[in-house]
């Protein structure tokens, strides 16, 4: 097992640059997850890592050793990508010994490995079968298989489960989770399913446009994000984030889109009448006597919790209840965001502006 | 409704209709009809020949002279002809030795343009001129290139210095065999390059990275990823140009007709001059009803070797 440090790192295809220099550290042991939109640059990100793009400038250590001229066999890394990758004309027991086959070794410790992994993954009735006999769950067990003989220093997962169907997916993930709480193997974990990353991971890395927008515990982000971006993306419902001007004299407030006032703890210092943009989670809301009216679009009960889609001030906002609420499109309500709860971002850099 | 209304129809139509009628509209004899244009054009042109070549074997046809039975005679005089003999052999060496050089050219070119390489497209397009040309302009040119006084190719080691007088490419039995075999194989390679590249590209390129990662050798990948996920094609693309070498005439009969003293013969040239040119339309059958054992060989090692794999069944579902 080892750390893994990214320093400055930028990558360029031809005159393109699509990684604006990126500056990741990532603890022994810890599950990682890289997450953002396609074509943020965290699929590019991670085959740098595994050595299978080479890194156009910066430095990237696995353990001690910087790794930008170590062909991709000798960095010690394992990797499970989006489609796994199965030799198709080789057995599930033979696409798992293959890498140690190649490193000529003995056949009772390939034998050993093979059927420990096997044995950690439910895999063991299935050892001489072929992918193509295998399900979308199978085949991605092998593929972890394949990953875990080796016993590698680092993990790395490219969108492992975005072929399985949902169900699948979820149970995945948590098996994933589990591997990783057995093994303590460095795990670097690529999706776009900001779910996905919130789950799994001790820490996420969010990426836009080829930089990081934000590194953090998943609760970090929640309930702290740096900036519009994050706000926007982690969290679903996502938060809901409203135009307008602080109001700075006397008691805070925020005045939004057709003069709605929504409250506000405290206003940043000089900030009398600043654009913002005005971010509260969808649970964060509440309905009271001394909240701002709002007109009710549509009610989507989920059992668990009722979301409720209405307009505020003309602008569509939702809000999450526990309750069940009986709602009618057209009924109004009135909705108090929690002020303590409430994320202020500059309109113009879209930066975080409250403590 | 529907269900009631069937059986009335069908007993009115039994009633009304003769045999020929029913035949014309019976559900089960239609798939037969749409059959019949396919299977008249095999029988025509493909079973009708293979037959009337049989038959004529076991006669003594001559040209404008239908022949009469004479049951094995032709095959028991060809078995006491050395010319019929050379001519199996030089067929054997020419197909044995084109096919397997053919493949190996055919692989590595493969592997070549599969490689990312300036001006791709055009290099691939390049490689299948051979295939294009007709073969008989090809076997003229090669009939120039070989040619004893104006070889490009001896006059080109005369002025390197390598030689002191012309090579006798077609005048010699084993340079006319090497000759010929090499003409063949210039023109074979590319069929076989072609079809192993296209093989090549249904080889996810991810495989070839999770290799990468296992700590595979570029010699390891191919030994171990490719050539294994090639094995299907291979089978496919040598049978075909196995049959297509063991049946080669054009080239031959353009370039030598067989010559020198028979070397140069193969079955399929023999036959045509036999048949042909000296009028023995029965001996000639013979020669080439003597090809079918061969090819059937042919045949059936595709066959096994085309069987679907074990790792090619089950599921397709991704």
């Amino acid at each position: 097992m080892a750390s893994v440090e990214i320093r400055d790192v930028r990558k360029a295809f031809g005159a393109t640059e699509v990684i604006h220099g990126v500056n990741i550290e990532i603890e022994d042991g810890a599950f990682v997850v890289l997450v953002g939109p396609s074509g943020c640059g965290k699929s590019t990100l991670l085959r740098m890592i595994a050595g299978l793009e080479n890194i156009t400038a910066g430095e990237i250590k696995i353990g001690d050793r910087v790794v930008n001229d170590v062909p991709p066999k000798e960095r010690d890394i394992a990797m499970v990508f989006q489609n796994y990758a199965l030799y198709p004309h080789m057995t599930v027991a033979a696409n798992m010994a293959f890498s140690l086959k190649l490193r000529r070794a003995a056949r009772a410790e390939v034998e050993a490995r093979v059927k420990r992994a096997a044995e950690i993954l439910g895999l063991v009735p299935y050892l001489d079968r072929y992918p193509r006999q295998l399900s979308g769950g199978q085949r991605q067990r092998v593929a972890m298989g394949r990953a875990i003989v080796r016993d590698p220093q680092v993990f790395l997962f490219d969108e492992p489960l975005s072929n399985l169907d949902a169900k699948l997916r979820v149970a995945m993930r948590t098996e994933i989770k589990e591997l990783h709480q057995r093994l303590e193997t460095t795990t670097v974990y690529v999706t776009h399913d900001q779910i996905e990353a919130m789950t799994m991971a001790d820490t996420i890395v969010v990426m836009h446009d080829g930089i990081v927008e934000q590194i953090g515990t998943p609760l970090e982000l929640y309930d702290r994000p740096d900036n519009l971006f994050v706000a926007g993306f982690i969290g679903s419902p996502a938060m809901n984030l409203v135009k307008g001007r602080i109001k700075a004299n006397g008691k805070a407030a925020f005045t939004g889109p057709n003069g709605v006032q929504l409250p506000l703890a405290s206003a940043p210092s000089h900030s009398e009448g600043r654009p913002v943009i005005y971010g509260i989670r969808p649970e964060h809301f509440t309905i009271a006597d001394d909240g701002a009216e709002a007109e009710i679009v549509v009610v989507e009960p989920t059992g668990s919790e009722t979301q409720v889609f209405a307009k505020l001030g003309g602008e569509e906002v939702v809000a999450v209840f526990r309750e069940r609420h009986q709602f009618n499109p057209g009924d109004k309500i009135r909705l108090k965001p929690d002020p303590r709860l409430v994320h202020l971002f500059d309109e113009a850099t879209g930066k975080r502006l409250n403590a | 409704m529907v269900d009631a209304t069937i059986p009335t129809r069908r007993a009115v139509l039994a009633a009304e209709s003769s045999a020929w009628d029913r035949l014309k509209s019976n559900r089960h004899w239609l798939g037969y009809w749409f059959m019949l244009p396919a299977l008249l054009i095999l029988f025509l042109f493909l079973a009708y020949p293979l037959g009337l070549g049989i038959w004529l074997s076991f006669t003594d046809a001559k040209i404008g002279r239908a022949g009469e039975f004479i049951g094995l005679e032709n095959y028991e005089w060809l078995q006491g002809d050395s010319i019929f003999w050379t001519s199996i052999f030089n067929t054997l060496l020419y197909t044995i030795v084109a096919s397997f050089i053919k493949f190996g050219a055919g692989l590595y070119l493969a592997l070549l343009l599969n490689q990312h390489l300036p001006f791709k497209a055009l290099i691939r397009s390049a490689i299948l001129i051979p295939f294009i040309v007709p073969t008989v302009l090809s076997a003229i040119a090669f009939w120039w290139i070989y040619d004893t006084q104006f070889s490009i190719i001896s006059w080109s080691l005369k002025k390197l210095g390598l030689i002191a007088i012309n090579i006798d490419f077609l005048g010699d039995p084993n340079n006319a065999r090497a000759s010929t075999i090499f003409a063949n194989i210039w023109r074979g390679v590319p069929f076989v390059a072609i079809t192993l590249l296209a093989g090549l590209q249904t080889v996810s390129p991810s495989l070839y990275e999770a290799a990468t990662l296992d700590g595979a050798t570029r010699w390891q990948m191919f030994r171990h990823i490719t050539y294994p996920l090639l094995t299907p094609i291979i089978a496919v693309v040598m049978t075909f140009s196995v049959l297509f070498t063991f049946t080669d005439f054009q080239l031959i009969w353009a370039m030598t007709r067989g010559g020198p003293v028979n070397a140069t013969h193969l079955m399929a040239t023999l036959s045509y001059q036999r048949a042909i040119i000296a009028g023995q339309l029965g001996e000639g059958a013979a020669i080439a009803t003597a090809m079918i054992p061969f090819l059937l060989t042919a045949i059936m090692i595709s066959w096994f070797g085309l069987q679907r794999r074990k790792w090619q069944q089950g599921e397709n579902n991704d």
